[in-house]
């Protein structure tokens, strides 16, 4: 069977059953990562969630040790799990504390807190690699996760504990949302914004541990992060971009342990991080609404409008232009001939710009509570944004102002 | 007319400040997004003028400033400092950040501040010596805070941080003084202290801009005033540019009628 | 007592624990130092970002020339080092993102690819060592050929010290003098930007020299101490002595003094610490490092002199 027959086959959740739990678990475990990240995105505490993975090894490490200690083969998976939530949840708390007691300030404490719970990770690691039934432990496949050889009843317990997580957020979003979005405002609802942080925190948390055995603690707090982020480019508001952004982290999930379900040499963590990225690169680069693409061309248009009324003022006034990009605009668009003396359609345009300044002048004196001064953004014509009426009123109190000053 | 006619005119009249007058400010256009925080803003200023820049809140007042200096990179425009592209009169100026900009936590005495003033002085690659450490208490002593001199930054109040943000552009003995919000949250006795000083700077020749939000001072502190709401509304000496026309045009509504008569107006 | 001393330092010492040592220190204090600045501008975790794309070089780099050999190796790991500063800066502007996710979007994506592109292509000719990457190797960093303190003077035996030792020196000595000689600039520009940027100073190169010397750091010490473990070295000791001081000099020489003990200390206890609890084994001496560097910074928390931030102290 080729390399494509096989990846539609697994897609399709034909290639056996063990690759089919595998890539449902990855699926939900995506998932609910994509949708745990957003909250936690939103409320920018992204890189804590760096911290939370890492200060797993060290519970993975000591529950290791225990089980063997009660004469278990110190491999089953839901006691590595609790080891490892365990030991986050500690290094989540110091995270907390040493930002709230000291001067010191979050990123730091997310640094001192990631690499030393990494380093005593590694010592626990170097002990058991000398213990008796520590040589095959396989441990060092958490660092970067690993579906091979996984037994069928660790990819259910993938599979469960991917499914209850996004039940939880389920169940959460609304106060999730309203905390991540406006926190102080949460707290006068009613809302306990310190308890839906630690609830974010808890589900990151959950994540990273059933994310350990399939992406590997290094690489789980990507899918965290890259979701949101990719969701965020295409929309503006939060219950489009939770769900966006839990589509995205669910597909590279999927699409992730199924390429690496078909080709043994694809490592799935690695894959799914790399197709999330891919998600990520064709949003922020393509998407209409806050795309590199789309942005530039906004940016560029904008600067040019800037040029243009700028320049046209300018004339109105009869004041010299001095902006070299101003003199090319007015020139290529016929206002301004070459020596830079108006054309007809050049002296047209900069009256009306200049009569249009003067009306935005009076409209800010006479209706400084209307909605369109609010929303001016310097260059839009007043017609687009007032209604006749209010022009006329306008135009009214000029004459009325010019006839005084005459 | 033709733009090289009008420039070489332009060139002729200058404007009231003078060809090489502190700043000079022509079309500046700063955007953050695609919204203009400062729309096409002329300004020339005097020198040995004290100027406050004045406007509601958003209205660009410190984004101006900013711009001018070029601390945020601006759409379009052209500043003259003294004449010159900025880089090159950068040792006739000293610019006063916003108190509020720094983390005043940071591991430093009140000294080591007022020292960085001196930067100019002080050679490349070499420290801060004896002579500048002296200078430099002589700038505290300006400020009324010489015996705060080895205090921990972050233990001033907010007065305190302000004169010590001013001390150390006196370190920098500029000919032209551009201030962002001053007397933003410290005591009447710092206020005093502040105004004292800058209008000793005044005396001496040299001229100061500052961005100021408490209209009812203005005619007591400034000469001149600039108002801006993105777009320049007024620039002038107070007498005649400090009208409730001009006040009314600049902050709309959001300035009560009864707020204005309370003022000293022109 | 005084005999144990002298054997415990003789020549078994220097052959097997002394290179080691040394280096460790050096790598400690060499990614110490940048690491104030670091801390103080709020980018402690561009360490951890540098840290992270060590190993995506050393890929590229073997991908590239086909060789493990180490200058390769270090230019590869450099290159990726800024190639992912500059990613993170196009993807905080572009997406308009908190620099946290932008780092971490980055990093892992970069982390990922090297681990893909190892695992795809056919490396079984040579050995790329990820867990090596990751997690250091200190303890192999012996100098075979001495026979005691005397072959400190034999130009012999000097020409076979592990090449990391003179390699870190130099990096420290470069790091060192950077340091040193834009204090000033430095300073200025950390505590206030914008007024920095007013005097002249150029801050957008300065804060990139600054980058540089993080990532050269982390370049030279990886080798050691692991890419991972690194980071205990930028965060840790810069973090620990901030709450020692209130002055930036002071601040930056408790950090080297951090940094040393617990190069030191964890040295000590990864290679005789089990023997004292009867295990024949030693245990990671990366690792053991971090670990000391974090319950230095633990007691810090607790009882470093200037630990609160001002009008923090009523409230504890």
């Amino acid at each position: 069977m080729s390399f494509l027959d096989y990846f539609i086959s697994a897609l399709l959740l034909q290639a056996g059953y063990n690759s089919a739990l595998v890539a449902v678990g990855a699926g939900l475990l995506g998932l609910s990562a994509g949708s745990a990240g957003a909250f936690i995105f939103l409320r920018k505490r992204a890189l804590v969630s760096d911290a939370i993975s890492h200060a797993t090894l060290p519970g993975v490490g000591l529950a290791f040790m225990i089980m063997v200690a009660f004469g278990s083969d110190g491999r089953w998976l839901p006691g590595l799990i609790i080891g490892s939530a365990i030991s986050s949840a500690i290094g989540l708390i110091l995270v907390e504390w040493i930002t709230r007691k000291t001067r010191l300030t979050e990123d730091a404490a997310i640094g001192a807190v990631l690499s030393v719970f990494f380093g005593f990770g590694i010592v626990l690691l170097t002990i058991i690699q000398t213990m008796s039934s520590g040589r095959q432990a396989g441990l060092e496949n958490f660092l970067l996760g690993s579906t091979a050889g996984m037994l069928i009843s660790e990819a259910t317990t993938i599979a469960v504990a991917g499914a209850l997580a996004a039940a939880f957020v389920f169940l959460l979003r609304r106060p999730m949302t309203l905390v991540a979005f406006d926190p102080e405002y949460a707290a006068t609802t009613g809302v306990n914004v310190r308890n839906i942080d630690l609830a974010m925190m808890g589900l990151a948390l959950i994540v990273t541990v059933i994310g350990l055995k399939i992406v590997g603690l290094i690489l789980i707090v990507a899918l965290l992060i890259i979701p949101p982020v990719t969701a965020r480019f295409w929309t503006n508001q939060v219950g489009p971009m939770i769900g966006i952004s839990a589509l995205v982290g669910g597909i590279s999930g999927y699409i992730g342990a199924v390429l690496s379900a078909a080709e043994a040499s694809i490592p799935t963590g690695p894959i799914i991080v790399l197709v999330a990225f891919g998600f990520f690169m064709i949003s922020a680069l393509f998407s209409p609404l806050r795309g590199a693409l789309a942005s530039a061309l906004r940016h560029q248009r904008f600067q040019r409008r800037v040029h243009r009324r700028q320049g046209l003022l300018a004339l109105s006034r009869r004041e010299p232009i001095y902006d070299g990009l101003t003199l090319r605009i007015l020139r290529r668009s016929g206002m301004i001939r070459r020596d830079g003396v108006a054309t007809l359609r050049g002296r047209t345009a900069s009256e009306k710009a200049s009569r249009d300044e003067a009306r935005w002048a009076m409209a800010r004196r006479i209706l400084p509570d209307d909605s369109a001064i609010e929303r001016y953004d310097g260059l839009t014509p007043i017609e687009r944004m007032m209604t006749s009426d209010q022009i006329a009123e306008i135009d009214r109190m000029l004459a009325e102002k010019q006839g005084a000053s005459a | 007319m033709r733009n090289a006619e009008l420039i070489a005119e332009a060139g002729k009249i200058v404007d009231v400040a003078g060809k090489d007058a502190p700043l000079t400010v022509r079309g500046l256009t700063v955007s953050y997004g695609n919204k203009p925080a400062v729309f096409s803003v002329d300004a020339s200023i005097p020198a040995g003028s004290m100027t406050a820049i004045i406007g509601p809140n958003g209205a660009g007042k410190s984004t101006f400033l900013k711009g001018a200096l070029g601390v945020v990179p601006r759409l379009s425009g052209e500043v003259r400092i003294f004449g010159k592209p900025f880089h090159e009169a950068r040792d006739r100026v000293a610019y006063v950040p916003q108190r509020a900009s720094v983390d005043w936590d940071f591991p430093a005495r009140v000294i080591d501040v007022v020292l960085m003033g001196l930067y100019g002085s002080v050679g490349l690659l070499r420290l801060w010596r004896a002579r500048h450490r002296e200078q430099a208490m002589a700038c505290l002593d300006r400020v009324g805070m010489n015996d705060f001199a080895d205090r921990q930054i972050g233990q001033l109040s907010g007065g305190q941080q302000q004169r010590v943000f001013l001390a150390r552009a006196l370190a920098q003995n500029a000919e032209f003084y551009l201030l962002d919000e001053p007397f933003a949250g410290v005591d009447a006795a710092t206020e005093r202290a502040i105004v004292s000083v800058l209008k000793d700077l005044k005396s001496e020749g040299r001229t100061v801009v500052c961005v100021h939000h408490d209209l009812s001072t203005v005619p007591e502190y400034f000469d001149r005033v600039l108002l801006i709401n993105v777009r320049r509304i007024a620039e002038g000496p107070v007498d005649t540019t400090f009208t409730a026309e001009n006040l009314q045009e600049t902050y709309g509504g959001r300035l009560a009628a009864t707020h204005i008569d309370e003022l000293r107006l022109a | 007592m005084i005999d144990n001393l002298m054997t415990a330092l003789g020549a078994e010492f220097v052959q097997l624990s002394l290179t080691p040592t040394l280096i460790g220190i050096l790598a400690a204090v060499a990614c110490a130092l940048p690491g104030n600045f670091l801390l103080l501008r709020r980018q402690a975790l561009i360490g951890d970002a540098i840290s992270h794309v060590v190993l995506p070089g050393i890929v590229a780099a073997f991908l590239v020339t086909g060789t493990i050999t180490a200058v390769p190796m270090m230019l590869g790991a450099g290159a990726a080092a800024i190639v992912a500063v500059v990613m993170i800066e196009i993807v905080k502007r572009l997406g308009r993102v908190e620099p946290g996710a932008a780092m971490g979007l980055v990093f892992t994506t970069l982390f990922a690819a090297g681990v893909l592109f190892l695992e795809i292509t056919d490396t079984s000719s040579v050995h790329i060592d990820v867990q090596h990457a990751l997690l250091g190797n200190l303890e192999s960093l012996i100098w075979f050929d001495a026979e005691g303190w005397q072959s400190l003077v034999d130009p012999a035996a000097l020409a076979t010290l592990p090449p990391q030792l003179p390699r870190l020196a130099l990096v420290l000595v470069g790091i060192g003098l950077f340091i040193v000689l834009f204090w000033k600039e430095l300073k200025i520009s950390t505590f206030d930007a914008a007024f920095a940027g007013a005097i002249g100073i150029r801050t957008g190169l300065l804060s990139f020299a600054l980058v540089v010397a993080t990532a050269i750091a982390a370049v030279a010490a990886f080798d050691a101490v692991g890419s991972i473990i690194v980071i205990a070295m930028f965060v840790c000791p810069p973090a620990s002595a901030r709450l020692m001081t209130n002055q930036l000099g002071r601040q930056v020489g408790w950090s080297v003094v951090f940094a040393t003990i617990s190069a030191i200390l964890g040295y000590v206890f990864a290679g005789y610490g089990p023997g004292w609890f009867g295990s024949p084994y030693a245990v990671s001496a990366a690792g053991m490092i971090a670990t000391i560097s974090g319950i230095i910074m633990l007691l810090a928390c607790l009882f470093g002199p200037q630990r609160k931030r001002v009008g923090q102290q009523a409230e504890a």
